[in-house]
């Protein structure tokens, strides 16, 4: 196929401003937040109409070019990485609420909506949508469907997967299908249960159904300062023993800590190993209720410092720290690797030793922050890039942790998916049959493999 | 009658079976009747003997089991532990096997607040169509590898293949309920209601709907402490400003989502079908179901109709086509199983062609 054909086929579906081929245009498409990879498209087309991507998929489709569906490119493991023969579909400009309907609590969005658009459309009817990963002032509903994302909150609200109702989705091959219904219910397979999570690879989504719930009436949410990074971890077992069921349980380490602390000056307490976030939510009465048990397991649990957020104010000053920890490493060291991994919550503390060991062997500073509640480890790994071999050896230490996570009978993503860094890793944690049934599965729907082509299954 | 029944208990002799058969379809304990074949040309892969917990760590909140494990033995157990599954699991008094019901795809009353058995399943372990046994999703709450073919699984009768282990999510038991019953003069009126209540920031485990000859019955139920339970109920009171309802509590209480989740409601002779909806096609809904002399009760917050259906089910298929509605026959005479529109129907066939090729497993 070569250049100028496809580029004339473009010009045909879009004006000249929305369909970028020179290198300086492409260079920002060139990766995700995932910068060690990178590769340059042919072409970026920023589709404005559901009609333009299906047109564009159609062409792809004949023409045989890979393409890339790319939200707001914020992926953690080169999800949205271009072809190099190939092209990408921008769809941050497909970003209209079509519809929200606060009766059935739903909202209709296009793909390239906001993650935290949706809630702020939402709030006025005292509603939001609750997957809430730290990108979500970023990241768009299209990212976080083929992720299958979280966040802090999914213990309680589970993930992205369990607020999607239904989909309008463009199959690799050009045919437009609808799955799934208004309802919370549905009868025969799971479809848009198999969609959600498929990373761009069965084609994609062009209008997504999604569910609204009641803003919680009331927070608490209570910060535990710890002198060692277990006892932050012992507390959480204990949390959960008593029968508590909280909406986030998160854990920072003390590099972590003095990160954000750097960066967003939320008031966390410097010198703490171990700083544990437990944020109730619901009804006032409820939370007041749970609030007393949850104190007298924290008040035992030995933390020696106990913040308990004032206001709503202060209490987005404690997210506002944890949810900017990723980006405030960045202060602490020239490059670091995000990783994302998942361990039985009752082998936190085992593994959290391990990654300190293997950070010693490996000489690379590791800063720890996590989803506790759900098990879902995040090890910042630093490292400087200019040192020859240091990215190598931080990639090392990376899928170190990815194999830990798997012996210790839990995942090697939690929430950042596959993507082009684990696709190595998948074997890792599923048999040859089971990847087979997988690859079945995606041939069935893409036998050219035309969507993001080489993500998620091994080279 | 099928012309070969097959109990098997260990995975490869449920191979072995696969291999040598054509056309097959697995069952558990029957509890769902309607999805019960009576083709004497197919093999029933009876793997009520796969039985027993796995693994559970009530700290986890976490557990597998075989799939043939009963539920009310899983229910059993998480009890003792002062966990549960929230979505309410139905039929479990007439004998429903975990794997029965992830395959029927069906929840009770409690989806309503967590979610329904989708949201639930984490991971599991079946054998395809090839007859290989295969592993997919995890067995930790949070895992994003791969395709999520333990979601797909639900809903998929069977026809995917054969679950042998299954992994779910669980949550604490709320350490008591009660529920307050209010009498609205018309289905619309108690419909209005309901979603007043589901846009407040209320802590609700399961919000109901029982029509009748003179209006409708919404039941809402709480759950939690016991001791804030009266003051919750108070207040839900005064929001809907109700004069003339009725606390359940206690045994009474457990009877009525008893009889919610077991369906002692319906006639025998009838067929309970389950047919997704959402509240606003609810009023249309009923006036037909109502015109056939079915009848029915809506759960989940008007999300989902069961209704006994007394007739020939081709009827309620058109009706439910014309209305763009799906739906599930459960319980009953073996007839049509799958009736109304099906959404995404080239999409299962792309999935179905994927699993099993030779298209061995009965397609209900
Ligand atoms: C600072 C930071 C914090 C983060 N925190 C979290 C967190 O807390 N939890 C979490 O889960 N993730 C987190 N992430 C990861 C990332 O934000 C999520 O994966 C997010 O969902 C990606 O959204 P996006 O719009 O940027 O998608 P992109 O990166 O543009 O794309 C991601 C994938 O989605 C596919 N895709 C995009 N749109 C569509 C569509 N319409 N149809 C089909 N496929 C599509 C792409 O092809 C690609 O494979 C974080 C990332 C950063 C940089």
């Amino acid at each position: 196929m070569d250049n100028s054909s496809l580029h004339t086929a473009l010009s045909r579906i879009y004006p000249p401003d929305r369909l970028l081929t020179n290198p300086a245009q492409l260079t920002p498409y060139e990766s995700d937040a995932l910068t060690s990879f990178r590769a340059r498209p042919k072409a970026v087309v920023i589709a404005t109409s559901q009609s333009e991507v299906i047109q564009t998929v159609r062409l792809c489709h004949q023409l045989g070019v890979p393409f890339v569906a790319r939200g707001s490119g914020t992926s953690l493991s080169g999800g949205s990485l271009p072809c190099a023969d190939g092209l990408v579909i921008a769809l941050n400009r497909l970003n209209r609420i079509i519809r929200l309907d606060p009766h059935e609590r739903l909202a209709v969005v296009e793909p390239g909506v906001v993650n935290l658009e949706v809630s702020r459309a939402a709030a006025p009817f005292g509603l939001y949508f609750a997957p809430d990963p730290s990108s979500q002032p970023v990241c768009t509903i299209g990212g976080n469907l083929a992720f299958n994302s979280g966040g802090a909150h999914c213990l309680k609200y589970g993930m992205t997967s369990n607020h999607v109702l239904a989909l309008k989705v463009v199959l690799p091959d050009g045919e437009v299908i609808e799955l799934g219904s208004e309802s919370l219910e549905s009868t025969g397979p799971d479809l848009v249960g198999l969609f959600v999570g498929s990373e761009g690879l069965f084609g994609i989504a062009l209008e997504v159904t999604l569910r609204l719930i009641p803003k919680p009436e009331a927070y608490k949410t209570v910060l535990a300062a710890y002198r060692s990074l277990g006892k932050a971890g012992d507390t959480v077992a204990q949390i959960v023993a008593c029968g508590l069921l909280p909406g986030a349980i998160e854990i920072m380490d003390n590099l972590a800590i003095q990160a954000a602390e750097a960066a967003v000056q939320a008031g966390y307490p410097l010198d703490a190993q171990g700083l544990l976030v437990v944020e109730l939510d619901g009804e006032t009465r409820i939370v007041e209720a749970e609030f007393e048990q949850l104190m007298e397991v924290i008040h035992a649990s030995g933390a020696y410092a106990v913040h308990v957020a004032r206001d709503e104010a202060d209490r987005q000053r404690i997210w506002k720290g944890r949810k900017s920890a990723f980006s405030a490493v960045g202060r602490l060291s020239p490059d670091y690797i995000v990783q994302d991994g998942v361990v039985p919550r009752s082998r936190l503390g085992e593994a959290l030793v391990e990654i300190q060991r293997l950070s010693a062997a490996y000489d690379l500073r590791v800063a720890n922050v996590f989803h506790a509640g759900d098990g879902n480890l995040h090890p910042l790994i630093l490292f400087d890039g200019r040192q020859s071999g240091a990215l190598e050896r931080a990639e090392q230490l990376a899928g170190e942790i990815l194999h830990l996570c798997v012996r210790f009978g839990g995942s090697i993503t939690g929430e950042h998916g596959i993507g082009m860094e684990k696709r190595n890793f998948l074997p890792v944690m599923f048999s040859e049959a089971d990847l087979q049934v997988m690859q079945a599965l995606h041939r069935a729907i893409d036998p050219d493999q035309i969507a993001n082509r080489g993500k998620m299954f091994p080279a | 009658m099928p012309l070969e029944n097959v109990t098997v208990t260990r995975y490869n002799e449920i191979q072995e079976v696969i291999r040598s058969s054509s056309r097959l379809a697995p069952r558990g304990a029957g509890s769902k009747t309607a999805l019960q074949t009576t083709l004497s040309s197919v093999t029933t892969l009876n793997v009520s003997d796969l039985r027993g917990v796995l693994a559970y760590q009530p700290q986890e909140f976490t557990f597998t089991a075989l799939a043939g494990t009963p539920l009310a033995e899983i229910e059993r157990l998480l009890a003792e532990n002062g966990q549960y599954l929230p979505f309410d699991p139905p039929l479990v008094g007439r004998g429903a096997t975990l794997g029965g019901t992830v395959a029927a795809g069906l929840s009770g009353p409690g989806r309503y607040r967590y979610g329904g058995i989708r949201d639930f399943i984490l991971g599991l372990r079946f054998i395809d169509g090839h007859g290989k046994v295969v592993r997919a999703g995890g067995k930790v709450v949070k895992n994003a590898a791969g395709f999520d073919l333990p979601k797909l699984m639900v809903g998929s009768l069977g026809r995917l293949g054969v679950m042998l282990e299954l992994t779910f999510k669980v949550f604490p038991l709320p350490p008591s309920y009660g529920t307050l019953r209010s009498e609205f003069q018309a289905l619309s009126a108690a419909l209005d209601a309901m979603l007043h209540l589901g846009r407040l920031p209320l802590d609700i485990a399961a919000l109901e709907l029982i029509p009748h000859a003179n209006g409708a019955a919404l039941y809402i139920r709480l759950a939690g402490d016991q001791q804030i339970l009266p003051s919750r109920l108070n207040r839900l009171r005064a929001i809907l400003g109700l004069k003339d309802d009725e606390i359940l509590a206690g045994q009474t209480e457990h009877d009525f989502w008893q009889e919610q989740k077991e369906f002692t409601w319906i006639e025998a002779a009838h067929t309970l079908v389950k047919v997704p909806v959402t509240p606003r096609r609810v009023v249309a809904l009923d006036k037909q179901l109502a015109a056939h002399g079915a009848a029915r009760r809506y759960s989940a917050g008007a999300n989902l109709a069961w209704v006994a259906w007394p007739g020939d089910s081709s009827t309620l298929d058109h009706m439910l086509e014309e209305q763009g509605l799906s739906a599930l026959a459960v319980l009953g005479a073996n007839g049509q199983v799958r009736l109304g529109r099906q959404v995404g129907a080239a999409f299962e066939a792309r999935v179905k062609q994927a699993l099993d090729p030779a298209g061995k497993w009965l397609a209900l």
